[in-house]
């Protein structure tokens, strides 16, 4: 019987949270001949991590081939690619973003001094900044629930108050964590768990017994812009 | 205070009066109302910081000719240049605290840095550069308000204060003031070059941007700040000192040979940079020159940039500019204003490129504005506010202090 990839990256996941963190490097492989660019992973993000306007962890490209009414679209979802050299980590002046022993970079959003550098220095438009927007504050009678849901990155809750504006993460950079508080929890990345087509696998890189390690180790893979030498967490199957 | 200075201060209280809104919604409201974000980034107030802190090291660096390198031609103009520094450090440094995210946190590149950052090198290395422009100063001065001190009124009192105690005011003690000054402008010259050739560096190392990934470009900054520097303390000198270009006609177009000079590397390095970089056929090279040159702010390209800063500067400082003090100093003050389309070209073209290709159309939300920005109304307001409080900073402290000392003796 054919084993159902989500509950086998479960098992992977809770194996991967028995070993020490520095044992553990989390990755990704999305499948691009699977992909239907229907963005539900954008969407999963965005409910999952409350981001505001302005700010997007995910965003799904798309490319279109030949000309109307002659076209076939292509897609590249683009997550954070979680870097071993990444170049927006080293710019960063007080520290505030850093790679955590298991691969995943993060934000201290109670350091974050907002100056920006990290995002001009990504190479992959994979941060974004909180300029304190709402989606619907000032827009309509009344203020939607989900503007001023607590957002629970990195574990801690986070109330979001248009009354004031100078509260984390309002005021910093903003990006992807491989939803990190679900990992911690044993539970998989939004992403992955929303995908309709079953075209992205996650796990430890570092098990070789693991659904994603092995999909990593296919010759049909890619990483965007190798040549920097960023060495992205995140592979694309062809 | 003469007309000239109450002129600036007027125009500063102007600024200030009509940006005054915008700072209380840049204070209340955060970031909130920018027109920028995270495919542009850095914008309008980063252009004005860099273009700030270029003035400043270049005015420093053209005072070291005269108190480092024994170039008493210039001799007239070292303290407003070392004014013009000042104020002009403290003015970009306003600029680039406004732009922070969290401006209160500022602090926290003191208390934890991580010198992997340009950016913390550069912060630590403004701060030494402010102590070192404010005791060169006082060295500067210290035999003026010495003497001062023994008047009466408030200019008197004033100077008690900023004498700190000393009395010496002989020949003698000149003597040794200006060795300390020497000392301390040796200190700064490798200072500036490293603050400034740091500033060059937070843009140059960043591998995701083509258009700054370039061994040249701190380079360019520096030799574009040396430029700026010359053509504003040029403009000063003729202007803002009593009778400028009628009495010290000689001293201007003096600073407007220099300028020259400087001017004219600089074209040489913009022209380097262009040529290589629209040669090839990677579009991460090519289009941030292509769209300065051809794109829909063309404008600021070449009428700012290569009509004021560069081109019409030279054409009269190479002409006319050699007999008259009145045409030089005109042509450094359209220079120094025209940096600023030098200086908006540094830093916006970095974003030209997206850093993938279509991610520009996968996403439309506020602050997700790839291709064209235009900057918000706050930021104008915002960045005339702070321009105001460098005219206002540059009035009083040219009408307290003996800046034209050594000019009228």
């Amino acid at each position: 019987m054919l084993e159902n990839a989500l509950l086998r990256m479960q098992a992977d996941l809770k194996r991967a949270l028995g070993k020490p963190v520095a044992e553990r490097h989390w990755g990704m492989v999305i499948d691009l001949r699977k992909c239907v660019g229907c963005n539900a992973c954008t969407i999963a993000c965005k409910v999952e991590n409350k981001t505001p306007p302005g700010v997007t962890y995910h965003v799904v490209l798309e490319e279109e081939i030949g000309r109307y009414p002659n076209v076939t679209r292509r897609f590249l979802p683009r997550p954070c690619m979680q870097c071993e050299h990444p170049p927006c980590t080293r710019v960063c002046p007080v520290n505030a973003t850093y790679r955590r022993a298991d691969g995943v970079v993060v934000i201290d959003y109670d350091v974050c001094i907002g100056c920006r550098y990290c995002i001009a220095a990504c190479p992959y438009g994979a941060r974004s900044f909180d300029f304190g927007e709402f989606y619907t504050v000032g827009q309509t009678p009344r203020v939607a629930e989900y503007d001023l849901s607590s957002n629970f990155e990195y574990g801690k809750e986070r109330k979001r108050n248009p009354a004031n504006r100078n509260t984390s993460p309002i005021g910093n950079a903003r990006k992807c964590t491989f939803c990190l508080h679900r990992l911690e929890k044993g539970m998989l990345p939004a992403c992955i768990t929303t995908c309709i087509g079953g075209a992205r696998y996650f796990g430890n890189l570092n098990d070789v017994d693991s659904l994603v390690a092995q999909q990593a180790a296919s010759l049909h893979v890619m990483r965007l812009k190798e040549e920097l030498g960023t060495e992205p967490s995140v592979y694309y199957l062809l | 205070m003469s007309k000239r200075i109450i002129l600036v201060l007027i125009l500063g209280l102007v600024a200030l009066a009509f940006g005054a809104s915008g700072m209380v919604d840049r204070i209340g409201m955060g970031l909130l109302h920018v027109a920028y974000g995270a495919p542009v980034p850095w914008a309008l107030w980063v252009v004005f910081y860099i273009y700030f802190i270029g003035l400043s090291a270049g005015s420093f660096l053209v005072s070291s000719l005269i108190y480092v390198f024994g170039f008493k031609r210039f001799e007239a103009a070292g303290r407003l240049a070392i004014f013009t520094a000042l104020v002009s450090l403290l003015t970009a440094l306003i600029f680039i605290w406004v732009d922070l995210g969290r401006m209160e946190r500022v602090f926290s590149v003191y208390l934890r840095p991580s010198f992997t950052s340009p950016l913390a090198w550069i912060v630590w290395l403004y701060t030494a550069y402010l102590f070192l422009l404010l005791a060169e100063a006082w060295f500067l001065m210290r035999r003026d308000f010495a003497r001062g001190s023994k008047g009466g009124g408030l200019q008197g009192t004033l100077y008690r204060l900023l004498a700190l105690g000393t009395q010496e005011d002989s020949a003698a003690a000149r003597v040794g003031d200006m060795k300390v000054v020497r000392v301390l402008g040796a200190i700064g010259v490798p200072l500036a070059i490293a603050f400034h050739g740091g500033t060059g560096a937070v843009f140059a190392v960043t591998v995701a941007r083509a258009y700054w990934y370039t061994g040249l470009f701190p380079i360019m900054f520096l030799v574009s700040a040396l430029a700026s520097g010359g053509a504003l303390l040029t403009a000063l000198t003729a202007f803002a000192v009593r009778n400028g270009y009628t009495k010290h006609k000689d001293l201007v177009i003096g600073l407007g040979q220099l300028l020259t000079l400087l001017i004219f590397v600089d074209v040489l390095m913009e022209i380097a940079e262009i040529l290589v970089s629209l040669y090839g056929t990677a579009p991460a090279h090519f289009i941030p020159i292509q769209e300065q040159l051809f794109g829909p702010n063309w404008y600021i390209f070449w009428i700012l940039g290569v009509g004021f800063a560069l081109g019409l500067p030279l054409l009269v400082l190479a002409t006319v500019g050699r007999k008259s003090a009145l045409a030089t100093g005109l042509a450094a003050l359209v220079s120094a204003i025209g940096f600023v389309g030098i200086r908006w070209n540094i830093v916006l073209p970095g974003f030209a490129v997206e850093e993938l290709p279509g991610i520009g159309k996968s996403f439309f939300e506020p602050h997700w504005v790839y291709g064209l920005y235009v900057p918000s109304l706050m930021e104008w307001q915002v960045s005339i506010f702070a321009v105001g409080l460098a005219l206002v900073m540059f009035a009083i402290g040219y009408s307290i202090l003996p800046l034209e000392a050594e000019v009228q003796t």
